[in-house]
């Protein structure tokens, strides 16, 4: 028997396995080995890469989050939650975060929507499917700060096509000197360089969606628009919240390449995202407790985004 | 029928044009004289120059940087890439090996200690990291370059899971036949793993090839840079010069994707199964 697929979606509650997390169900080996020391051996040069390299500098950035220490670093003063206030109460952490927050949305948004419309496409074309998914994968390899320096090229006063291209509809666009051109570019170049990624794992999500499940919603639903929004679309949501917390990771911290090379390592007054200003002002400001408070800040929000992906994953097991 | 389907082939045309163009445009523009680009704007037809660029970018020491040139660049980051994703599986292997296949009482807390790691990525605690890494010493040398970065514990939760799907009667027939731990490992499970291991392999490579901050700081004797690193010394030219090198830096650009875009668009099935199935 086929299973039915109404056009108001109400049987589309079982989504397709696709198995994107490694900490599932804690089951154990039946049979294991019993040694004293082996499991040890096996384990150091892990164990003390993370303590050395994880464990202690972040436990270093905890600390000096409650210091305040001079410039030089000669001496440093305890001052409890002062850099954290500090950091919370000024004008310039709230534009940053301002900024980082509608960055974020706008490349998780663009980058996921085109991908999931290429990737329905893809899915859909029989001749040259294999050809198309080459094609618009491949950026994957590329790093941030590369794809950042054709961005400024392809951007550039001088020479730049879509400087000439904005032009023809009297936009004006001038990057690295106006604030919003510059955001302009860098949520393009963040969304190109992104939709690779998304565009993989909708493919595979699609591609997961059984013939039969297909073969079901196309009898039963004749719009194909209206067959993607309640059959398709809540087939491929687990793959769909999964992208987003890669994607909100992605625009925090992974675009930092690419926000450098775009501001040509000189910020000005040009937007930031909170991860460069982390960078910015430790390296830079030589501000060592603000830096570190914001990391601190920073950590919190990772910490709590894990959780929000553990509670999807969780929920996931259920529907396997 | 055949109208929608056609519908889609333009989608996918536009989509397809929007990701290869932009580079398409930086080789073409690494084929031509520089002074002809700022004066005439980019260019859409391939130059005269042929691939003289590249010749200067991997050649010659002094284009962007004074002391180095491409071919070392090149070879820094093949250093890079291969140090850090051999060195990732080789520990992240054995750390999950240990994880999964014994019984032992602090199993459950290195399981957590490691899952740790996942909570905070590198730059969040970059400053602390730098610091700690100059404590040791470890500045401009390879080593300081790779092992933080690996950290990170991805690899080891890929291979934790593996590893759990793998049949416990293996394990059984194994040990009536008398193999050890050590046995087990290298003649059974490694062998098993081996399309695991490229797929994590591409993935990693291209991770390690295109690290750009942690480089950045550790490297600040030429002689340690990596190509991507490189991109930080065309940007500081490219702000002082009169007319900028776009074709030198296009061709930088290039230089720097070829290995990992060839590795993914090669071994294309193995490293989309890795993806997919490990997220990293």
């Amino acid at each position: 028997m086929r299973p039915h697929f109404p056009c108001d979606g109400r049987c589309a509650g079982s989504a397709p396995h696709i198995c994107h997390l490694h900490v599932r169900g804690d089951t154990m080996k039946k049979v294991q080995f019993n040694s004293r020391w082996m499991p040890y051996a096996f384990l150091l040069p892990q164990l003390s890469i993370v303590a050395i390299f994880f464990l202690w500098p972040a436990a270093e950035a905890v600390r000096s989050s409650f210091y305040l220490e001079d410039p030089f670093g000669f001496s440093s003063t305890f001052v409890g939650f002062d850099n954290f206030t500090d950091t919370l109460t000024s004008s310039n952490y709230a534009r940053v975060a301002q900024f980082t927050a509608v960055f974020t949305v706008l490349v998780t948004f663009f980058s996921l929507a085109l991908a999931l419309l290429l990737a329905v496409k893809a899915d859909k074309v029989l001749r040259a499917g294999s050809t198309y998914k080459t094609l618009l994968m491949w950026v994957y390899a590329v790093a941030p700060p590369v794809a950042g320096l054709i961005g400024i090229l392809l951007f550039d006063q001088h020479v730049g096509p879509l400087v000439d291209f904005a032009a023809l509809f009297g936009w004006k666009m001038q990057i690295g000197v106006n604030y919003f051109d510059t955001s302009f570019a860098m949520v393009v170049i963040s969304v190109w360089k992104q939709i690779p990624v998304n565009f993989i794992f909708f493919l595979s999500g699609l591609q997961g969606i059984s013939r039969s499940v297909q073969e079901a919603a196309n009898i039963d639903c004749r719009s194909g628009f209206r067959r993607f929004w309640t059959v398709t679309f809540p087939l491929l949501a687990p793959t769909g919240f999964f992208l987003l917390i890669i994607n909100v990771t992605y625009a925090f911290f992974d675009t930092f390449g690419i926000i450098d090379v775009v501001l040509k390592t000189e910020p000005g007054n040009n937007p930031v995202t909170l991860v460069y200003k982390v960078y910015l002002d430790g390296f830079r400001g030589n501000d060592l407790g603000g830096s570190s408070a914001q990391s601190v800040l920073l950590m919190l929000f990772v910490f709590i985004l894990t959780i929000i992906q553990f509670r999807l994953i969780e929920r996931r097991v259920h529907y396997s | 029928m055949n109208k929608l389907r056609i519908g889609d082939h333009i989608v996918l045309l536009l989509g397809v044009f929007f990701m290869v163009f932009p580079v398409v445009l930086a080789f073409i523009t690494s084929t031509h004289d520089a002074v002809t680009v700022y004066r005439e704007g980019l260019q859409f037809g391939f130059g005269d120059q042929g691939l003289k660029a590249y010749e200067t970018v991997l050649t010659k020491a002094g284009g962007f940087t004074k002391e180095v040139n491409g071919l070392v660049m090149l070879k820094n980051s093949l250093i890079l890439g291969f140090g850090f994703a051999i060195g990732k599986i080789v520990i992240s292997m054995a750390a999950a090996y240990a994880i999964v296949y014994f019984r032992f009482p602090m199993a459950s807390l290195c399981f957590w200690v490691i899952f740790c790691t996942l909570l905070l990525p590198l730059e969040v605690r970059i400053l602390p990291s730098y610091e700690i890494v100059q404590r040791l010493g470890m500045v401009n040398t390879y080593a300081g370059l790779i092992v933080p970065l690996i950290a990170s514990a991805t690899g080891t939760f890929f291979f934790r899971q593996f590893f759990m799907s793998v049949p416990d009667e293996l394990l059984e027939a194994a040990r009536i036949d008398g193999a050890g731990p050590w046995k087990f490992f290298i003649d059974i499970l490694v062998p098993l793993s081996k399309t695991m291991i490229a797929a994590i392999f591409i993935i990693m490579f291209v991770y390690g090839w295109n690290q750009y901050l942690w480089p950045t700081l550790i490297t600040t004797d030429e002689g340690f840079f990596t190509l991507v690193r490189g991109i930080k010394q065309i940007l500081q030219v490219w702000v002082g010069a009169q007319i900028p090198d776009y074709d030198q830096a296009m061709a930088m650009a290039i230089l720097a994707m070829i290995p990992p875009v060839l590795i993914v668009v090669i071994f294309q099935s193995w490293f989309i199964k890795g993806l997919v199935e490990s997220d990293k």
